[in-house]
């Protein structure tokens, strides 16, 4: 009885896929190492990304809000671990105050932009989640005056690092006899958070508010005469996903030690957006796929280019930089144009777009 | 029949959009316990009554009194959390939710766990979504379509696509069951078995007020029918009164006499 109505559920893989899993996500940082800690670096980013994305996939995969302001929340959660833990104001408050602090602000932020918008539809919420997203960054940009808060365009430096004790996650030190960089700590962390992040996404999507959701993704009127408060349903979406975003702006401060409005423009949303869509939404592995490759796929091209030119041409003819934004949307269009659920759809969203193709 | 308690009261309750008077001062009693029909043409304001009534619209002037209460229906979960389910003309289903998923959606209404619950999945969430999943099978064996639980509603045929709708409109606990034309497109035997269903439905509890155009069915199932025509109730009686009142037939029929 109990499960017979899951679908997709990762508990249903054999044991042998999570051992082998398992074994992958320890060995990760130890192989990307060899390469130089630059690689743990690029692997810390491709899970606070797969954080990010599983975060905003409540939003747009359950929901289906589409969400283009999301780097706002993770903007918010940065600020907050930056003002709270850094000389800028002098302040140190440990990370485990500061964490559920930026979850909780970003996610009171996601209420204050849900409340009034959530009655808009598809472009139109676009369109304003668009705008609330550059409205944060422009205020982080102009808060230096005339009281400095923000520290404008200049960032805020000097971040502490996530400490628990004396055991810092910036610094290198051994752990049962294994001696871990900086990355590489920050490495298990992401991961742990990461699964975290799935857990809830899995068990979310399997409950009474997941049903919700989807119901109100089918037929927001028959949701409504079911007797689902949609506004409260769609902005519980909303603020979950932002509470996400905010955890990881806050570890994503830690880990940088540095934060700045640089880090929080369109292009980061429509990039968290990307790796939603073309891994496939509201499917767990599909976002997780997508994540990963977005992050690593870059990376690989940005230091796989250049050499590539070097010894086939002997100079450099095309800046590696444009070149990846180049593949980079090439990729977009061929999976939009031959996977258009996704690399890794949920049977679900198949269905949905077969019945939109009829 | 008569000395059943009042469930549902609509007092001179108007809709117009724009020029179009879709409703003018309708008023009209439903008692409980009672199968009451509502008839008249295309566009006569059925669905239009349907729609105030269950907060999809907000009537200009007129109110509805529920149960003894005022209803203040500005929003359609909460005429559902009060007691008033319906099913739409045009099936609203969740296609591509399985048939079973649709009716635990009912459910929403009168469950209670949230995120916390969801995430934690502890023993009283894992309750609810037991009794959750058994009263929707219980509802699915009700409307009898129990074999095609975990196939997608749009894969349903037309009939059980129905069936479903109202098993859904049913897991929401209504006092009253708003049915939108739940034959249409129905056969004669599908239309039968829709009315054995209704029969049902209203034995155990549930008053039903039905919108339906097959005459048969409503003077079958029906202990009293409301005629609607541009936008006013021009009749209302029993059935075999209402057959033969010339305003009604004159609506129908255009004057012409049958």
């Amino acid at each position: 009885m109990k499960g017979q109505f899951r679908r997709s559920v990762a508990g249903q893989r054999p044991w042998l896929g999570v051992l082998l899993l398992t074994a992958v996500l320890l060995l990760v940082p130890f192989v990307a190492g060899l390469g130089g800690q630059a690689w743990v670096r690029i692997a810390n980013f491709a899970i606070l990304y797969v954080f990010l994305a599983l975060g905003l996939n409540i939003v747009v995969g359950y929901a289906g809000l589409l969400d283009l302001g999301y780097v706002a929340f993770y903007a918010v959660g940065a600020y907050t671990y930056a003002l709270l833990a850094s000389p800028h104001f002098g302040i140190h408050l440990p990370f485990w105050v500061i964490l559920p602090l930026g979850a909780g602000l970003a996610c009171m932020f996601g209420v204050l932009l849900g409340a009034p918008t959530l009655k808009l539809r598809g472009d139109y919420l676009a369109i304003v989640t668009l705008g609330f997203g550059e409205i944060v960054r422009i205020f982080m940009n102009n808060l230096n005056a005339p009281v400095n808060i923000t520290n404008g365009a200049q960032g805020i430096t000097l971040i502490d690092p996530i400490r628990i004790g004396d055991f810092s996650f910036s610094q290198s030190g051994t752990i049962f006899g294994i001696t871990l960089s900086g990355p590489q700590k920050y490495y298990f962390l992401l991961v742990v958070l990461a699964l975290l992040v799935i857990v809830v996404n899995v068990r979310l999507q399997n409950s009474r508010i997941g049903r919700s959701w989807q119901a109100i993704r089918e037929d927001e009127v028959a949701a409504k005469a079911c007797g689902i408060n949609t506004r409260n349903i769609k902005l519980l979406a909303f603020a979950m996903g932002a509470s996400f975003g905010g955890i990881a702006g806050g570890v994503f401060a830690a880990m940088q030690g540095f934060v700045s409005p640089e880090s929080f423009s369109l292009m980061e949303s429509i990039t968290i957006l990307s790796m939603v869509v073309l891994g496939g939404m509201g499917h767990i592995p599909g976002v997780i796929l997508g994540a990963v490759l977005l992050t690593g796929l870059p990376e690989v091209l940005r230091y796989g280019i250049e050499p590539l030119q070097r010894a086939v041409f002997g100079r450099m003819i095309v800046d590696p930089e444009s070149l990846r934004m180049l593949v980079f949307g090439l990729a977009l269009v061929l999976v939009m144009r031959f996977r258009p659920a996704g690399l890794w759809p949920s049977s679900q969203r198949l269905r949905e777009l077969a019945e939109t193709a009829d | 029949m008569s000395e059943q308690p009042l469930l549902l009261e609509a007092h001179e309750v108007a809709k117009h959009f724009g020029g179009v008077k879709a409703l003018q001062d309708v008023s009209l009693t439903i008692r409980r316990g009672e199968i009451y029909g509502l008839i008249g043409p295309n566009g006569a304001g059925k669905t239009t009554f349907f729609n105030c009534l269950t907060g999809l619209y907000k009537n200009e002037s007129g109110h509805f009194v529920f149960d003894g209460v005022r209803l203040e229906a500005d929003a359609p979960h909460k005429a559902a959390a009060v007691g008033i389910a319906r099913t739409f003309q045009n099936i609203r289903l969740f296609g591509n939710m399985t048939a079973i998923e649709n009716v635990m959606v009912g459910r929403h209404l009168r469950t209670r766990a949230g995120v916390l619950g969801a995430i934690t999945r502890n023993a009283a969430t894992r309750a609810e979504e037991a009794a959750i999943t058994r009263r929707a099978e219980e509802l699915l064996h009700y409307v009898g379509i129990h074999e095609r639980a975990h196939d997608y509603a749009k894969h349903l045929s037309y009939g059980d696509q129905r069936r479903l709708e109202i098993a859904r409109a049913l897991a929401t606990e209504p006092k009253l069951l708003a049915l939108d034309e739940p034959a249409a497109g129905m056969n004669g035997t599908e239309t039968e078995a829709l009315r054995v269903l209704v029969e049902g439905i209203c034995r155990d509890g549930v008053t039903v007020l039905l919108i339906e155009h097959d005459v048969k069915l409503v003077m079958g199932l029906c202990r009293r029918v409301a005629v609607f025509d541009y936008g006013e109730k021009i009749c209302e009686d029993v059935p075999a009164v209402v057959q033969k009142d010339p305003r009604v037939i004159e609506a129908y029929l255009g004057g012409s006499v049958a």
